[in-house]
């Protein structure tokens, strides 16, 4: 089904040179990949693969050197000025000075929703990412983990067709981000979003992805494009099953192929 | 709160017994001076209770510089002849007249120097050229002793006809402007590029991140560098008192310094702390409502 699904984010022969001082660096070199709609992809990989860059790149935070990408058909930096894509960031970056609610409302005032608008939406989202009841409180009353739940419902409030989310879960523990997988896989259901994942946790991007990238350093290249098999409603107890396992080793023997040179 | 009293108290009762040994020491040379002129001789306490009293001492102890303190602002308010209970309005011989006049001066020049440096540094954030070119300037600006411009600046304005609170009030923000941009530029920097990715992100405009991230971001920044500003306006406010004569507390150093009256300097200079500690804690109230009300936490 997602393979006859249209493309949203499409790269052919996408190059990014960065001009440092000590010469250039090669962050992405030669990268095609296709998106479609629907889709949930992970990009995995050591530090330096060009995971965050791709991300980046995708949402005109970065411009490639060389090679297409399109969004949505559009260039990047169009789509980010229709608002195409909600992106998370590794850090939750919550403003202190404002409520929960008033963080999600940042982007609904940015963009000029009217307040009942504002409300309704603030709302919704709250009670996606099972936030109900903690709209007034401040970002310093809640947990890393409910921190970044908010900034995901800050990111789904415009409803994006798309969101980008870069090693959300990154900074917190194991418990906490099993229970946030699992959360990111409902939500996923319930909106039919595109989604691209930036992980180094091979069982997160095994258990959350119906397409994974792998990818290796010096310079920035994809290795591997694995579609999972795995059902797209998958319950925590998936991982233990042979399928998952079986992906989880590939993805791995990618990894370690990316590594010979070093 | 109510841990913070005992050292307090500590501090203040070693700095009483310091001031009155330094005070017995300084001015034991007088009074030995004063008694082998008339011949007799004295010992250790005979020195030090003379030390305590005398009208013109080199370092006055502190219950004469409170007394005197309570002469000039109580006393002289409510029974002296040109106090306010007898002539209706304060007399020019207390410190409350003096104080409020470096007040007034104090808080129009601080209220400008600080809009200064606020504006200054929204241009420097925002402006390249002002970046670069306007810093150097404003450090340069505080590296001249402001005793030696202060006289300066009285009498160009005096010659064009503006007297009065404006000189003072400009000398104090020409001191208040630079703590402020200094500390306001930090603020409005603090954002980090993920946040402002962030609003690349929304498409935001940049109205909307100065509005939105940048001026909210800035504020504790902001607080901390007013209250280093206000404290800088009353310094320069009572530099340029020095000179001019009238009403003020700078005024009044000058005179009891003309007149050798140390007790009466040690007052005003009382009355000029308590007035910097006002005015300094003036804004921290302010700071605390302020945060409190923006939501950050502590």
């Amino acid at each position: 089904m997602t393979t006859t699904a249209p493309p949203v984010i499409e790269a052919k022969g996408l190059n990014l040179v960065f001009q440092t001082a000590d010469g250039p660096v090669h962050a992405l070199k030669d990268v095609d990949l296709t998106i479609r709609k629907g889709d949930f992809v992970s990009f995995i990989g050591p530090s330096g693969c060009g995971k965050t860059t791709f991300l980046r790149c995708v949402a005109a935070l970065e411009t490639a050197t060389g090679g297409t990408l399109t969004v949505n058909g559009m260039t990047p930096d169009e789509a980010r000025r229709k608002r195409a894509y909600g992106y998370v960031f590794q850090a939750a970056g919550l403003y202190p000075w404002r409520t929960i609610a008033g963080n999600i409302r940042l982007p609904l005032e940015i963009m000029g929703f009217d307040r009942a608008e504002q409300n309704r939406r603030v709302e919704r989202v709250l009670d996606l990412v099972e936030l109900s009841g903690f709209g007034k409180k401040y970002p310093w009353q809640l947990s890393g983990g409910m921190q970044q739940r908010a900034s995901i419902a800050r990111a789904l409030a415009f409803d994006a067709d798309i969101l980008l989310m870069d090693e959300p879960f990154g900074a917190l523990d194991e418990i906490v981000r099993d229970r946030l997988n699992e959360e990111v896989l409902k939500l996923w259901a319930a909106t039919g979003k595109t989604v691209g994942f930036v992980t180094h946790s091979i069982p997160e991007a095994v258990y959350l992805s119906t397409k994974i990238v792998v990818m290796s350093p010096r310079p920035g290249r994809i290795t591997d494009v694995i579609d999972s098999p795995l059902p797209r409603e998958r319950p925590l107890d998936i991982r233990d099953s042979r399928e998952f396992i079986e992906i989880a080793h590939r993805v791995r023997e990618g990894l370690r192929a990316g590594h010979v040179d070093d | 709160m109510r841990r913070s009293v005992l050292p307090v108290v500590v501090v203040v009762l070693a700095i009483l017994a310091i001031w009155y040994a330094a005070a017995v020491w300084m001015n034991a040379q007088w009074t030995r001076d004063q008694a082998a002129r008339a011949g007799v001789q004295i010992g250790w306490s005979d020195i030090a209770r003379d030390a305590m009293q005398q009208e013109r001492p080199v370092l006055p102890v502190p219950h004469q510089v409170a007394a005197e303190f309570w002469r000039l602002t109580w006393v002289e308010e409510a029974t002296g002849r040109r106090g306010i209970v007898q002539s209706g309005s304060l007399s020019n011989r207390g410190l409350v007249y003096h104080a409020l006049a470096t007040l007034s001066a104090t808080a129009l020049g601080f209220g400008f120097g600080a809009g200064f440096g606020i504006l200054l540094a929204v241009g420097i954030v925002y402006n390249r050229a002002m970046d670069m070119s306007v810093m150097p300037w404003a450090i340069a600006s505080q590296t001249i002793p402001i005793v030696a411009i202060a006289p300066m600046i009285i009498v160009v304005l005096n010659s064009v006809g503006i007297s009065g609170l404006i000189p003072k009030a400009i000398i104090a923000a020409y001191l208040s402007f630079f703590p402020v941009a200094v500390g306001m530029v930090k603020g409005l920097r603090s954002p980090d590029g993920m946040q402002l990715d962030q609003l690349r992100t929304y498409n935001a405009t940049a109205g909307q991140a100065f509005w939105k991230l940048r001026l909210p971001a800035s504020m504790p920044y902001l607080f901390a560098s007013l209250k280093v500003g206000v404290a800088a306006s009353l310094v320069g406010t009572i530099v340029a008192e020095l000179p001019l004569g009238g009403a003020g507390l700078g005024t009044r150093l000058l005179a009891g310094s003309y007149y050798g009256q140390t007790i009466q300097i040690w007052a005003t200079l009382i009355a000029a702390a308590l007035l910097a500690s006002a005015m300094v804690g003036a804004v921290g109230l302010v700071q605390r409502v302020t945060l409190k009300r923006m939501g950050f936490s502590r």
